[in-house]
């Protein structure tokens, strides 16, 4: 695995959008000029059964297509998931975990068993209430994201989800706005 | 066995895909191997042209009359293979076509 | 930096059965037949939405079954339409004996295949089961390792096929390929256009000057000649498959050919594979060269026809070949990319090459980099003769005992 490739799991529930926002993701990094994969988790689709997606973006073509074992970052969408899903698995020493909650970095450390120094909060279900109207919180989990990575280039991510949320809702310009204050507002917030 | 054996296409030779040219039947006696034929009597015929439709291999001919109408002309032995269809269909009143044993 | 091929190319983040469809778009065939089965369903789904949409003049007929998919697919090619169709593993299976009659009858067809796991027991993950077994009905079979490939093969196949008057099915490997978004380059629709041209078939049904009969019976005398025409015409589609890849990369940039050789050509050591697993056989092989071990690859991209002699000179060198199978024949013996390289080798009196046998990935079962180390390894050990190697098939991450 090259040095430069980034490598994430996306956990959630099915209907939180863990697919969604790693394909949004993919998009939105491609189009700041970098390769990216994004893949789901194949298995029984039903509402509320934890799901897995997966990203990979890197400077150069990628070339694989097996599963990501040793994620670089995970990003949980439900905090519930914690007590039942294996969320830290293959995570190394450092891997990044970033978790939708309202918990403090140390009580999720404790529940999740690592480094205090491996875990970033965020309450994006919070976010995705006060500027989407909804808990959808696979947006601000987005800029979230590209906060922890710290090398990705957030006016490119902004301009760029805009611009495709823009073809998508092209009659609701409230929903654009609000999905883009989302992930703004959680890129800020994200506390390690 | 007939003598045209020696002269079947080759691979090289033959249209691809299994394509058959259309009416390749003229080039055949297809009634050869007939057991039974159908003997057609002129005068009780009305020339209704039910045997004519029936037919399953267009053997039954016909011809326009002075009227410009088509009337039954006969059958065509060559292609005929005796299946007995025109006969059965022949309406009962009139059984213009009987069905014989072939005399080869 | 991200860079196109061809200059007027476009990067877009698709996924394989986007990107398909997209290709189908683009080719806009006359009809289009076909039945949904996961992981394929969604290139027809979109599709299909582009002919709701009149974005695409082609006819689709949703069909009942995948028998029934195939079999409306031939009659349209059979009246002179560029047709095409699409499935998946046990749709594959139900199009079987109408496989035969498109490519005895030379109909051109072409079909977006997803490649996927046989029931029993139900899977819908990816392994190469489904078009290996229709490796035989005379086929034109070319395996794509990514969205990219998928993409120009079936752009690709289309010329092939209407010139070498053979099906062409294109296949990709499910989930892997099929629903991973990644950068593919899309060409503008009317250079995809310009480059399959318009199907102008030399006989067809609906030439109501020119009748014939197709189908009919054809017996002791005859059939015997008809299916060494098809079996000869597989073998000319290779100059036509290498045509029309050297005008591809002419035009589109890309480099196309039977196979492709990674570091194969000083190598001792090497891997023969098809599909998505390549490209990590590839990044390990990178790692390997850069330790200094003489490890290459050879990824067959044209499986129907078999670059039989092609292979041969390429492989003639390697010490030790690894030939990786993404389906089992269970014939007791070996599966069948093994059968078909090893054939080809010895009917070439090529004995110098010692050739394993594994099976890997059934079912989707994970394939990773670890495991193709571990082949290396074994190839590098066998190769240095410090290994008794084994003569019968490797499987590879299954729990045997």
């Amino acid at each position: 695995m090259s040095a430069k490739m980034i490598e994430i799991r996306w956990h959630g529930r099915g209907g939180q959008g863990a697919k969604t926002a790693a394909l949004l993701f993919a998009e939105t990094i491609m189009a700041t000029g970098m390769y990216i994969q994004a893949f789901p988790e194949y298995g029984p689709e039903r509402m509320g059964a934890p799901v897995q997606s997966f990203n990979r973006i890197s400077e150069d073509p990628i070339i694989i297509h097996s599963g990501i074992k040793v994620p670089n970052y995970v990003v949980i969408l439900d905090s519930s998931l914690i007590e039942s899903v294996p969320v830290t698995d293959g995570l190394d020493k450092s891997g990044k975990v970033i978790v939708n909650t309202s918990l403090s970095t140390s009580e999720v450390a404790e529940k999740l068993d690592i480094s205090i120094n491996q875990v970033y909060v965020v309450n994006a279900s919070r976010i995705a209430l006060e500027t989407i109207g909804k808990d959808i919180p696979n947006t601000p989990m987005l800029g979230a994201l590209v906060k922890v990575i710290g090398t990705l280039d957030i006016d490119g991510v902004l301009k760029n989800v805009k611009t495709k949320l823009m073809v998508k809702f092209r009659h609701k310009p409230g929903i654009v706005e609000g999905n883009l204050a989302s992930i703004k507002m959680a890129f800020n917030e994200v506390k390690s | 066995m007939r003598k045209e054996e020696n002269k079947k296409l080759t691979a090289a030779e033959l249209p691809v895909g299994g394509i058959v040219e259309a009416g390749t039947a003229i080039n055949f006696h297809t009634g050869s191997w007939r057991s039974q034929r159908p003997v057609w009597n002129k005068d009780k015929c009305i020339s209704c042209l039910i045997c004519w439709i029936s037919c399953p291999d267009g053997s039954i001919k016909i011809v326009l009359n002075e009227k410009g109408t088509s009337v039954v002309n006969g059958i065509d032995y060559d292609k005929c293979k005796g299946c007995g269809i025109c006969a059965k269909e022949c309406p009962t009143k009139i059984s213009a076509i009987a069905i014989e044993q072939e005399r080869k | 930096m991200m860079k196109t091929a061809y200059s007027k190319g476009n990067l877009v983040a698709k996924t394989g059965n986007e990107v398909m469809a997209e290709a189908l778009r683009q080719i806009e065939p006359d009809v289009v037949a076909a039945y949904p089965i996961t992981p394929a369903t969604e290139i027809v789904q979109i599709f299909s939405q582009f002919v709701a949409d009149g974005t695409v003049k082609s006819e689709y007929v949703a069909v009942e079954s995948e028998h029934s998919a195939i079999s409306a697919t031939i009659a349209a090619s059979a009246a002179g339409a560029r047709a095409m169709t699409s499935t998946s593993s046990q749709g594959l299976c139900l199009m079987w004996e109408m496989l035969y009659i498109a490519s005895g009858l030379r109909l051109p067809i072409i079909m977006a295949e997803v490649n996927r796991a046989i029931s029993a027991p139900i899977n819908i993950n990816a392994d190469h089961s489904d078009t290996m077994g229709a490796r035989d009905t005379g086929w034109i079979q070319i395996y794509s390792e990514n969205s990219q490939e998928a993409y120009d093969n079936i752009i690709q196949a289309t010329r092939i096929a209407e010139k070498a008057k053979l099906p062409a099915l294109v296949a990709m490997d499910g989930f892997i390929t099929s629903h991973c978004m990644e950068v593919v380059e899309t060409y503008p629709d009317a250079d995809v256009k310009a480059f399959v041209g318009e199907y102008k078939p030399e006989r067809y049904l609906l030439d109501v000057k020119r009748p014939y009969t197709l189908g009919s019976i054809d017996l002791q005398d005859y059939y015997f000649e008809h299916r060494y025409q098809l079996a000869q015409a597989v073998i000319d589609a290779r100059d036509i498959i290498l045509d029309v890849a050297e005008e591809f990369k002419r035009t589109f940039g890309r480099e196309y050919s039977f196979y492709e050789k990674y570091m194969l050509d000083d190598a001792e050591v090497a891997i023969v594979i098809i599909g998505s697993a390549a490209g990590n056989v590839k990044a390990v092989v990178k790692e390997l060269r850069e330790k200094g071990i003489k490890a290459g690859v050879l990824k067959i991209r044209v499986y129907r026809p078999f670059p039989a002699k092609q292979i041969v000179k390429d492989l003639a060198h390697v010490k030790v070949i690894a030939v990786m199978d993404r389906s089992d024949s269970c014939s007791g013996a070996f599966p069948p990319v093994y059968s078909d390289v090893t054939a080809s080798l010895y009917s070439a009196r090529v004995l110098g090459p010692k050739v394993l046998s594994y099976i890997y990935g059934i079912g989707g079962r994970e394939f990773c980099d670890e495991q193709v180390v571990k082949v290396y390894e074994t190839l590098g050990e066998v190769a240095a003769g410090l290994e008794k190697y084994s003569r019968e098939v490797e499987y590879i991450n299954v729990r045997i005992k």
